[in-house]
């Protein structure tokens, strides 16, 4: 059995004849909380959508605990999605059930437990995350912070091996970035699953994660602990750990000269 | 200026693929919703639930239609039949005219615009906030959970929503002859009664109504399964739902009505 | 809304559909009047059906009394072999005629059975004697057209042999 619960080999995705990947390695062990950082449109989410089946790759391959994804029937698609779990970027809580039935959900589609065992669950999801009160609301009445923790219950209700986190913090307050950070990192303890984080957050991931690997142009542009990342002198990670404003990616788009443009009226 | 008839005519070719490509996607996505339809019928409450609100949700535009377009057809009918000493014939005019087509067709319409629409803008929004795939990551099948019994519940409430508002439409034909007009109530449902065949008129109705609500049904989910996930996207696929029903069940009429009556 | 209103509502609409169903084939159609008690089968031939359809009406002195099952062709007698499908309840005479005849003016066209004198009926299987085929529109008009052409020949015969008379 080796290390790595999920292992991506010399991918290349294409999508609408544009290439999103170019020759992808990256390796996720277990018990890890990984980070996939770059900028906006540099195909982070589509790496996940890659791990989860729902993409296909135009070369190269997806493993996940040894299977290749892609080469999956229906049936093994199933199972390898049993062990997932993943918190889509809003949330995509089922707006017409409650925050209870939401986190029941997956309970409820995929084991035959009593109704009385699924209550002590949902429950016990909810209380992981300081929702128990809430349990009743509908999702339209919830603030994002909120809606945004529920649907961490729902996504880890079957206790998945591995997690998936598609941008967490995307709108959200200072103390929701807060209380979100904690509860990735305690979940995946407690869980001993491992974590894959798409993110665009520096400082809060620096804290919290464990190895990162960063996106762009469709290559690992370059990899590491948090500790080496912010050391590293590469112009691109350095560029995006400092934020600065121009750099290997440009501040302005591409555009003719400056002169010629105001010249010709 | 060849090569402007030449990109004019890549243009129309390329439109042309596109709705081809689009009618074979459509084509597929209605295997699979037949495909996976196990689920609805394991677990019917589903069906049930949805035949709420495409079904009961319905009626009231329904009847309330049904009962104006009787009221007019018998106004209409006595109108033109009393110029030839015909007037009580208005009672088979009005029953003929809903039975055979008003029933059925207009149903289809009403419904699409008002049950189709729901249906195309509630999916459509489900796949724009994401919740379609987090079912499908759930491994949880979207079209087996979502789309399938949706499918059911507008192929079972078709035919029962056409049968009431034919019903209602003869009421109303009925209020307009007999209380209001004057014409014999024996005359009015005896000629009714006499020229009104079930095999020939009332079951090809009711095979008529089953099919618009397949068309109907399928058209409203692929719209919204297929819409873009924004919010214009949306919006277009619902007014392409009303269109591309109306033009269905309209061209499914004639074909239909040119295969019973020959 | 919980389950049980739920489906409360939806059994009122399922309800209510089936209802209007059933009163639109029977109070508006006529399914109450089609024959759907026991019936034996008799068959009859004829040289021409006109207009007759299967399921058309089978009717002695104005009433109802059965159906038109089917309608072949006899290749070896090149006649229509029609069946129909008589209410047990009424019996006929074997001698009884079974004529096509118009509803109304341009009405559908109907069997009519014209009872007959015999004291044995007919039974499941039997075959009816005399028939009489439907009324074709171009024969009319071209008989019509022989009688007035043999009026017209007559008239002048009778004013020639009046002149030879004189």
């Amino acid at each position: 059995m080796s290390d790595n619960i999920v292992e991506i080999n010399n991918l290349s995705f294409s999508y609408n004849s544009r290439l999103l990947h170019k020759g992808i390695n990256m390796r996720f062990p277990r018990g890890k909380v990984v980070a996939i950082m770059g900028g906006s449109g540099s195909g982070k989410t589509t790496l996940l959508r890659l791990i989860g089946g729902q993409l296909k790759p135009s070369i190269g391959e997806v493993r996940v605990d040894g299977k290749v994804v892609h080469e999956q029937d229906a049936d093994g698609i199933y199972q390898m999605r049993r062990k997932m779990g993943m918190l889509f970027q809003f949330g995509a809580l089922f707006t017409y059930l409650s925050v209870f039935d939401n986190v029941a959900f997956p309970m409820r589609e995929h084991t035959d437990l009593p109704e009385s065992i699924i209550r002590d669950l949902v429950l016990l999801k909810l209380n992981a995350v300081g929702l128990r009160g809430a349990r009743d609301l509908m999702p339209a009445e919830l603030s994002g912070g909120m809606a945004r923790r529920v649907a961490l219950a729902r996504t880890v209700a079957l206790d998945p091996a591995i997690i998936m986190y598609d941008e967490p913090f995307a709108g959200l307050d200072p103390i929701s970035m807060g209380v979100i950070l904690n509860l990735i990192r305690r979940l995946n303890d407690a869980l001993g699953a491992t974590s894959i984080v798409v993110t665009h957050d520096v400082h809060e991931t620096f804290a919290m994660v464990d190895y990162i690997y960063f996106v762009s142009a469709g290559v690992v542009v370059a990899e590491g602990t948090p500790a080496e990342l912010r050391e590293s002198q590469m112009p691109f990670v350095h560029q995006f750990v400092h934020g600065e404003v121009d750099g290997p990616v440009p501040f302005h788009y591409n555009a003719p000269d400056f002169r010629q443009d105001l010249l010709h009226a | 200026m060849l090569d402007r008839l030449a990109s004019t005519l890549r243009g129309i070719g390329s439109r042309v693929i596109d709705r081809i490509w689009r009618l074979g996607f459509a084509a597929r996505f209605f295997v699979y919703s037949l495909a996976y339809s196990g689920e609805s019928f394991r677990r019917f409450h589903l069906v049930i639930k949805e035949i709420y609100f495409t079904g009961v949700l319905s009626l009231i535009i329904i009847l309330v239609s049904a009962l104006f377009v009787g009221m007019v057809l018998g106004l209409q009918g006595y109108n033109t039949l009393q110029k030839y000493g015909s007037s009580e014939a208005v009672g088979v005019l009005v029953a003929l005219s809903l039975v055979r087509e008003l029933g059925p067709v207009v149903t289809a319409l009403l419904f699409a615009g008002r049950a189709g629409t729901a249906i195309t803008a509630e999916i459509g929004l489900m796949k724009a906030t994401e919740q379609l795939s987090a079912m499908e990551m759930m491994a949880v099948n979207p079209i087996a959970r979502v789309v399938a019994p949706r499918f059911w519940a507008g192929v079972i409430s078709m035919p029962f929503l056409a049968a009431l508002f034919s019903m209602m439409g003869v009421f109303g034909g009925y209020l307009v002859a007999v209380p209001m007009i004057g014409i014999d109530d024996g005359a009015f449902w005896s000629q009714m009664q006499a020229n009104v065949d079930f095999h020939e008129d009332i079951v090809n109705g009711v095979i008529k109504s089953c099919v618009f609500g397949v068309a109907c049904t399928i058209i409203a989910l692929f719209e919204g399964y297929d819409a873009p996930p924004t919010a214009e996207g949306v919006s277009r696929a619902t007014t392409r739902t009303v269109v591309n029903s109306s033009l269905a069940v309209l061209g499914l009429d004639f074909v239909l009505t040119s295969f019973m009556i020959g | 809304m919980d389950r049980t209103t739920l489906d409360l509502w939806v059994g009122i609409f399922v309800a209510a559909g089936i209802a209007a169903l059933v009163a639109l084939a029977m109070k508006v159609g006529n399914l109450t009047s089609t024959n759907i008690g026991k019936t034996y089968t008799v068959q009859a031939y004829y040289e021409n059906i006109g207009g007759l359809k299967t399921r058309a009406p089978v009717k002695s002195a104005g009433v109802v009394v059965g159906r038109v099952a089917d309608i072949s062709f006899d290749n070896k007698k090149f006649e229509a072999r029609v069946t129909l499908d008589i209410d047990t309840s009424y019996q006929f005479p074997k001698d009884t005629i079974a004529a096509i005849f118009t509803s109304g003016l341009l009405g559908e066209q109907y069997v009519g059975l014209e009872a007959g004198g015999e004291d044995d009926v007919l039974k499941d299987g039997d075959k009816i004697e005399s028939t009489q085929g439907a009324v074709v529109l171009e024969k009319l008009i071209s008989q019509f057209l022989f009688n007035k052409a043999s009026e017209g020949s007559s008239n002048s015969d009778s004013k020639q042999s009046d002149k030879k008379v004189e």
